[in-house]
């Protein structure tokens, strides 16, 4: 056996760089061709009756930004966690660059619904603890997290706690967190689904800035039909139980995407597409509920 | 005697999230509220007056000797009581007395407090080993130290070890289940959280499981330390010699009613002293805490 001591190497050298796009640099961080996620023929089953996923394929594009929408339960976030790897599923298979997903790993960033900074971390050792469990030693994983902390406009907070932060700016530290490794793909539940909707426009402005500086892929969990339209490239809709991917809509949009769009014939064609999609779908659900009942 | 060990209910769940309605205010309250003023110089006003009171109350039972129901008959009144407290301040024995008794109390409280957390935490991550602890801590908890007694001499090859042993076991059980309940309300998002930045087991434990139960464990450990006394008291009935405990048996069975009356208040004493300790030396790593209100 020969050892290949090459190969190894070349994974510590690019994690040199610790400044993130701050929008200056105009640098992508990652090469378009990874962080492609190839999901096939998932269903997942957790036992009671009906399918929580079934049968949901989606081929996703290096750097290629997706909203994921459905009505409540329908198991937009299993699908998700499919892809985290915190979920297995029964039949079909996930993989990210031809590689199957097998666990959770530090090359899917997650922001969840709920708020998930360690409380008892301060705001900077939260986004540092990405690069820490990387292998950086304590004070490089620090600066790197005050690299990301500038990125989201909350250097000031670096030694509070979570719990003197707002909601939003709760979730800008989560954003933060997640990409602190830079990841190849970026996993957000809901993520602003407990905002304000003045709030919630601000952290999506900021979100597209973000990424599109990073070029990372992101799947994006909403059941707002605007959020998911003003978002992103691609609009996937699942239906309700058993949950299927039934409609992926393209968004004719240019980026970078501005809130005026939002009255543009473009958009609203594409939430009406939407809208006529969901209807359909809850009538469907809620008939079947009723028939069950 | 009524010997409880039953931790008491402890709220170990990390409140909830204040959700700013406008989360577009970036101004968020950040008044520091010092751990003293939790309690307001006038509360302890009103608790230096409930002592005072008690002490009223009790002279004017004694020295009417009021007897109805209670008989206060015999009971010293507290002036004889400081007399008699300020001969035995002036004889070394006394000193000796409470010297052998926190001597026991720290090596106890060590050793229970070493094993409880080591215990609970390994009872919390290890369903084998909880089933296989459980069984055992059911039935040994509800003993009262009391009943250990002649066991204990039995067991112990002398009375100090048997003394320490009586101790550290009623202090273990509030710690060791205080423990447990910490480690299992580790809420999911945070295992989650860390796993998809790339933590392993070991950390999991370090980063988030270990400081998640810290509030419990705190908590179990205060109570531990005033179970510990009472523990203690029932331990050094076997003491031939020294100690606050057999001063206050052998104080009984001499019929020196002031020696009793002192013994029982040095023991609420130092129980209360010693648990506030423990508190007070929780309060920087439960810093985190502090913030939410
Ligand atoms: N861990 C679990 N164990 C058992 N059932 C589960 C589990 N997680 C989800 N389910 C079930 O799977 C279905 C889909 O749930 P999921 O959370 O994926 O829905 P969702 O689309 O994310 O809903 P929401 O918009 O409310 O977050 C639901 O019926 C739910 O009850
Ligand atoms: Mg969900």
């Amino acid at each position: 056996m020969t050892s290949d001591s090459t190969g190894a190497s070349t994974m510590t050298e690019n994690t040199t760089e610790i400044i993130p796009p701050m929008g200056k640099t105009g640098v992508n961080h990652f090469k378009p061709e990874t962080g492609h996620i190839a999901i096939d023929g998932v269903s997942v089953d957790f036992g009671h009756g009906a399918l929580a996923v079934s049968g949901a394929s989606l081929d996703i594009q290096p750097g290629e930004f997706i909203c994921l929408l459905g009505p409540s339960g329908c198991g937009k976030s299993t699908l998700m966690n499919t892809v985290a790897g915190f979920v297995q599923p029964i039949s079909g298979a996930v993989r990210m660059d031809g590689e199957p997903i097998k666990a959770p790993g530090l090359d899917r960033g997650m922001v969840f619904q709920q708020h998930s900074l360690f409380p008892w971390k301060t705001v900077l050792d939260n986004v540092a603890f990405g690069p820490l469990m990387a292998g950086q030693p304590r004070e490089k994983a620090r600066s790197t997290a005050r690299a990301f902390l500038e990125m989201v406009g909350l250097s000031t907070y670096a030694k509070r706690f979570p719990s003197v932060l707002s909601g939003g700016m709760k979730q800008r530290v989560g954003i933060a967190r997640a990409l602190a490794n830079y990841p190849k793909v970026l996993l957000m539940d809901e993520p602003f689904g407990a905002l304000d909707a003045q709030t919630r426009l601000v952290m999506q402005e900021n979100l597209l800035q973000i990424w599109s500086e990073f070029g990372i892929t992101v799947i994006f969990v909403t059941h707002d039909i605007d959020e998911a339209v003003f978002l992103a490239d691609r609009v996937v809709v699942m239906s309700a139980s058993p949950g299927r991917l039934i409609a992926d809509i393209k968004v004719d949009l240019e980026r970078p995407r501005s809130m005026a769009m939002a009255t543009s014939p473009s958009f609203v064609r594409t939430k009406q597409q939407c809208l006529d999609l969901i209807s359909a779908e809850s009538k469907r659900a809620f008939e079947m509920q009723r028939a069950v009942g | 005697m009524a010997v409880s060990t039953t931790p008491e209910p402890i709220d170990t769940t990390v409140p909830a999230e204040r959700q700013s309605a406008t989360g577009r205010t970036e101004t968020v309250p950040t008044q520091k509220r010092g751990v003293g003023a939790r309690i307001p110089w006038g509360s302890y006003g009103v608790r230096v007056l409930a002592i005072v009171g008690a002490l009223v109350l009790w002279y004017v039972l004694s020295a009417t000797g009021f007897n109805f129901v209670v008989s206060f008959e015999n009971v010293p009144d507290p002036i004889v009581v400081g007399k008699q407290l300020l001969v035995l301040l002036h004889s070394g024995e006394f000193y000796t007395h409470i010297a052998v008794s926190l001597r026991r109390i720290l090596i106890s409280f060590t050793i229970a407090a070493v094993l409880g957390i080591l215990v609970g935490i390994l009872m919390g991550r290890s369903r084998i080993f909880a089933d296989i602890m459980m069984p055992y801590i059911e039935t040994l908890r509800p003993i009262p130290a009391v009943a250990w007694i002649p066991l204990a001499i039995l067991m112990f090859p002398t009375e100090e070890s048997s003394i320490i042993y009586i101790t550290a076991l009623g202090a273990f059980f509030p710690v060791v289940l205080s423990t447990l309940h910490g480690v299992q309300q580790t809420p999911e998002v945070y295992v989650r959280a860390a796993k998809s930045l790339g933590a392993g087991r070991a950390a999991i434990l370090r980063h988030v499981v270990l400081p998640g139960a810290l509030p419990s464990i705190m908590s179990g450990l205060a109570i531990g330390m005033g179970v510990a006394w009472f523990s203690l008291l029932a331990g050094e009935i076997i003491s031939g010699q020294y100690g606050i405990g057999y001063f206050t048996w052998n104080a009984y069975s001499l019929v020196e009613y002031e020696n009793i009356v002192i013994g029982m208040l040095t023991i609420g004493g130092l129980g209360t002293l010693s648990t506030w300790l423990v508190k007070q030396a929780s309060k920087p790593a439960l810093r985190w805490q502090e913030s939410n209100q």
